[in-house]
């Protein structure tokens, strides 16, 4: 058993691959954050608890519909969406005008009401979602052995980030949703329907968030907490990645997953502060972020 | 006019004397016994005691007669979420403003040992059934107030570890819950291993609920250890497990869970958890009483069958308000010293008795989950292995720390 | 109605308080509403959102329960070294934060309240998930035994009067003023040549030595310290009683801790509830109550 630093290379292999896995939920939930905050100048505390809500669609669908993960993971993070819409409409379009800081707290505590519902109903402990007869089993990789679901999750999370990367960069639409939220009279002028394009953007933000909680279903647990225990770290990413940049917060995300990994391995103890110290540090020295532009 | 007055005079005087026979006959505080059954009602321990508990306890009351000296027996109930700042909050006003005399349950050990301290300092009675950490009986012992009913962390590792390392499991690795309970059980179990001629290996901490243990077993795994300890439970246990089984940890390694109830088997289904020893206080197949006791409590509970510490929240609960009768009074002293004389002869245990530093000694039975083959149903899970006497299981006074009752 | 009669009403209500009510819940609001005083100095009155005001409260939580159950001292030295331990970390973090401004100030509190909380997660003196617990309250000056919850309650109400004495100076005091014109516009007091970053952080480490002194003075009321008093959850909720109680007001947070605590303890029935009433209460807050409730009746009534 070769070492390294007086650590087993498989222990070492291994860990990191458990954090590329964690990093690919860190991703795709500071994706959504990057691109409702970049877009919108929202805060948006309530991602964590939407994630939430995601996993528990898939998780009612298969218990109360019988249907079956793979139409949940297009049909819950529409149902996210669609709350998101929701949201959007009613609550976050009176505070367009005011201090950023009063978005920040309305989604907290919509953060509260989400996960007080589903405490109230389903209590805190989680419950158990079935993998899919596809994804039983392991892959033997000689350092350890990796469940098929968890690479399935890697893999699935890179295409999904690949692809919002695209659109928002390199498509026109992604474009008027740029030029949108820099100066939406001007874009107005030129006939576009700012506002729904920024309710749009809002539900596909949170409709990712929606998706990661379907993806994360067979591996965390179903729980109300699900989203408080995350929402932290996300945050944490997105301020490193950048805030208002959809690659600074995907790159961010696995990298944080991957630094997690490590630190388990040579000093467990640190590894869920990590990310805060280097939060911190990136605040004060670079504020808008290591991929970032300040606002 | 004389008449009446006399009459009147008369009359008084039989009322006062009737009143003061009936006080005679039991004086309680607030004029009532009052129950408290404080437990995890919705998070990782909801099934350990949670709802259960409270039905127990009231099939207590409710088997006792519902009233004690002609008025009604009250329970109340909480849930603490598992954090000790809520149970005391919840503990010192039922003790101070609401007149409660015992309560009842009070899984999980941190909240254990805060409200047993509470019930020093007011001088009630508190009985802990879903808790384990043997410092209740140790180190933060409060006898007169405190018991220590169901099972406590030697307990369990003089049962399940003894008869692991004996099978060939000598060299351990643990997985511990981050707090009193995991601390404690890691401890006691550590001590019989290593006096039973095994070592062990090492150990990592978790947080109390973790969703995800792959990093934690990963470690497990990567430790080359035979056995891998769960110093958890509920919840945490029946992740752990699950995960260990996705990971394929079991095909090089074995498991070995240090505290595990009949709920947990049912989470985790007996394809999962088929062949794994564990030792609980009861069960309800063991005699046609216990059969009798848990059909009264699945009519209440929708069918579930009850674990062991549900039938010991029934078993100390009733053995409470006889004593209390006997007592003819609920003060704490009074009510703590019947207690102590009267043995436990209950379908919760033969021979149980109570001793000065709040330890309540009974057998303990070594079970195997039975395959998926064997049980002929829902419930059906347990293979009798063995039985351990109390004295053997549980800790001597003399070899323990209470300073209090040591002689 | 005068001023100075209202607040003659209200110190005798406090005083009689503990002969009608339950001492233990009116401590416990008691030391909450100094928490969301110190808070609202620094978002009432210089316009600086604080998410992670927890870690002083909190922390100071843990030091003073282990002063007093380790160490063994008197609850008015432990209550001085919980204090004296939030200012520490006040002035760090005061440093750090205060270079940046509006919602990169707020991350930066966030991030370095959750490092605060996971140091307590694994120092060995915080006990982790146990917290310390059974925190004696010692001898008032070596001689007042404060076992007594209405005498205990006497000396939370006196650190309570005390505390919010010095925020209703500093408020009042020429240095309050410039917190203010901060906060209104802050490129216009730099303008005028003050020195506004000392001036936040002055601003900061006050309010984080007062939050410090509430959670002192917290955990040896309550006899317990955990790792609630230090999670992002607590700081929520000291911005949620600030915001309902009327940023900006003098009296608004401790009405607004009243209310919540009060919530908490009597709805503790109904479970998961009080977190949806409570969420509930902020994004209706948020949207059309910004003011809060003395801030409404003072808009109302017409104070400016």
């Amino acid at each position: 058993m070769t070492e390294i630093f007086g650590v087993p290379i498989q222990a070492l292999l291994g860990q990191l691959m458990l954090g590329l896995v964690n990093g690919s939920f860190y991703a795709m939930l500071s994706l959504g954050l990057a691109v409702i905050f970049g877009m919108l100048n929202i805060v948006n505390f309530a991602h964590g608890a939407l994630y939430m809500v995601g996993a528990f669609f898939a998780w009612m669908l298969l218990n109360y519909a019988g249907i079956n993960y793979w139409f949940a993971l297009i049909l819950a993070p529409i149902g996210v969406g669609l709350i998101g819409v929701l949201i959007e409409k009613t609550m976050l379009r009176w505070l367009h005008q005011l201090d950023h800081l009063y978005g920040l707290l309305l989604t907290f505590g919509l953060a509260l009401v989400l996960e007080g519902i589903f405490r109230e109903f389903y209590g805190s402990s989680g419950l158990p979602y079935e993998l899919p007869q596809i994804f039983r089993g392991v892959y033997d990789l000689e350092f350890m052995m990796l469940p098929k679901y968890r690479a399935w999750v890697v893999v699935l999370s890179l295409v999904i980030c690949l692809i919002t990367w695209y659109v928002i960069e390199k498509t026109k639409l992604g474009a008027y949703l740029r030029a949108g939220t820099e100066n939406p009279n001007m874009v107005k002028a030129f006939g576009i329907n700012v506002p729904l394009m920024v309710t749009l953007t809002y539900a596909f933000g949170v409709g990712l968030a929606g998706l990661a909680g379907v993806m994360a279903a067979p591996i965390y647990q179903v729980s109300p907490l699900m989203g408080s225990n995350i929402i932290i770290v996300v945050f944490a990413v997105v301020v490193i990645g950048g805030m208002g940049s959809i690659l600074g917060s995907v790159i961010t995300g696995l990298a944080r997953g991957l630094i997690e990994g490590l630190t388990k391995v040579f000093y467990a103890e640190a590894s869920t502060t990590v990310v805060f110290i280097i939060m911190a540090i990136v605040l004060l020295v670079r504020p808008a972020g290591l991929f970032g532009r300040e606002k | 006019m004389k008449h009446k007055l006399l009459v009147s005079a008369i009359a008084a005087a039989m009322s006062t004397g009737m009143m003061m026979a009936h006080a005679q006959q039991g004086k309680l505080s607030g004029d009532t016994v009052k129950i408290g059954v404080l437990t995890d009602m919705s998070g990782v321990y909801a099934d350990y005691g949670g709802p259960g508990a409270v039905a127990a306890a009231r099939l207590a009351v409710q088997d006792f007669g519902g009233k004690m000296f002609g008025k009604n027996i009250e329970v109340v109930n909480a849930d603490h979420q598992n954090k000790p700042d809520i149970a005391k909050n919840v503990t010192q006003q039922w003790f101070d403003r609401d007149g409660v005399d015992m309560t009842v349950e009070n899984l999980n050990s941190a909240v254990a040992l805060t409200v047993q301290a509470l019930g020093k300092e007011k001088n009630k009675i508190t009985i802990v059934t879903g808790a384990a950490t043997a410092r209740l009986t140790n180190e933060d012992c409060a006898p007169g107030t405190g018991i220590h009913y169901l099972h406590d962390t030697i307990a369990l590792s003089n049962v399940v570890g003894k008869a692991i390392v004996k099978d060939g499991g000598n060299s351990w690795y643990f997985l511990t819950a981050d707090y009193a309970f995991g601390h404690s059980l890691e401890k006691d179990t550590t001590e019989v291993v290593k006096s039973s001629g095994g070592r062990v290996l090492g150990a990592v901490r978790h947080p109390l609920s973790t969703g995800d243990f792959s990093s934690f077993l990963l470690q497990a795994q990567s430790s080359g250890a035979k056995v891998v300890g769960l110093a958890n439970a509920g919840g945490d246990t029946v992740n752990s497990i699950k995960a260990a089984a996705e990971f394929g940890l079991t095909k090089k390694q074995n498991l070995a869970a240090l505290l595990m109830l009949l709920t947990d088997v049912h989470a985790l289904g007996l394809n999962t958890a088929q062949g794994l020893y564990l030792t609980e206080a009861w069960y309800w197949d063991l005699n046609p009483e216990t059969r009798a006791w848990a059909d009264k409590f699945s009519k209440v509970m929708n069918g579930r069958k009850p674990n062991s510490n549900h039938a010991s929240v029934y078993s100390s609960t009733m053995h409470y308000l006889k004593a209390v009768q006997a007592a003819g009074t609920d003060d704490t002293a009074a009510v703590m010293k019947k207690m102590q004389e009267t043995p436990i002869n209950d379908m919760f245990a033969k021979g149980g008795k109570l001793r000065e530093d709040g330890r309540m000694v009974h057998d303990m039975y070594l079970f195997q989950v039975k395959t998926p083959a064997e049980s002929k149903g829902a419930w059906d899970y347990y293979n009798l292995k063995g039985t351990v006497k109390g004295d053997e299981a549980f800790q001597s006074i003399a070899g323990g720390k209470c300073a209090a009752v040591k002689k | 109605m005068n001023k100075t009669v209202m607040y003659a009403l209200l110190l005798a209500g406090l005083v009689v308080a503990p002969f009608v009510g339950y001492p233990i819940f009116l401590m416990t609001c008691l030391c909450f509403a100094l928490f969301a005083s110190a808070f609202n100095l620094l978002i009432g009155f210089t316009g600086l959102l604080s998410f992670g005001h927890a870690m002083f409260f909190g922390f100071a939580a843990y030091v003073s329960g282990h002063a007093a159950k380790e160490w063994g001292l008197s609850p008015e030295l432990a209550v001085l070294a919980g204090t004296l331990s939030a200012t520490v970390i006040g002035w760090v973090v005061g440093v750090l934060a205060v270079r940046r401004q509006g919602i990169y100030f707020a991350m930066v509190t966030l991030a370095l309240s959750q490092m605060i909380y996971f140091f307590c997660v694994q120092a060995p003196f915080t006990y982790a998930e146990d917290g310390i617990q059974s925190i004696p309250r010692g001898k008032l000056f070596g001689v007042i035994d404060m076992g007594n919850d209405v005498a205990m309650y006497y000396f939370v109400l006196a650190i309570f009067l005390i505390g919010f004495a010095l925020i209703h100076r500093t408020i009042h005091s020429p240095f309050g003023q410039v917190l203010k014109s901060i906060r209104e516009n802050e490129p216009r007091a730099l303008s005028l040549g003050y020195d506004v970053d000392r001036y936040k952080l002055v601003a900061f480490v006050i309010s984080a030595s007062l939050a410090g002194l509430a959670g002192a003075t917290k955990s040896l009321a309550l006899g317990l310290a955990t790792l609630t008093d230090v999670s992002w959850q607590m700081s929520g909720e000291v911005v949620l009683m600030t915001l309902l109680g009327g940023m900006g007001t003098i009296l608004g947070p401790t009405l607004g801790a009243g209310i919540i605590i009060a919530m908490q303890n009597y709805l503790a029935d109904l479970g998961s509830w009080v977190l949806i009433i409570m969420g509930v209460t902020f994004v209706v807050c948020v949207l059309s109550f910004r003011r809060g409730i003395v801030g409404e009746i003072e808009h109302r009534f017409g104070k400016k």
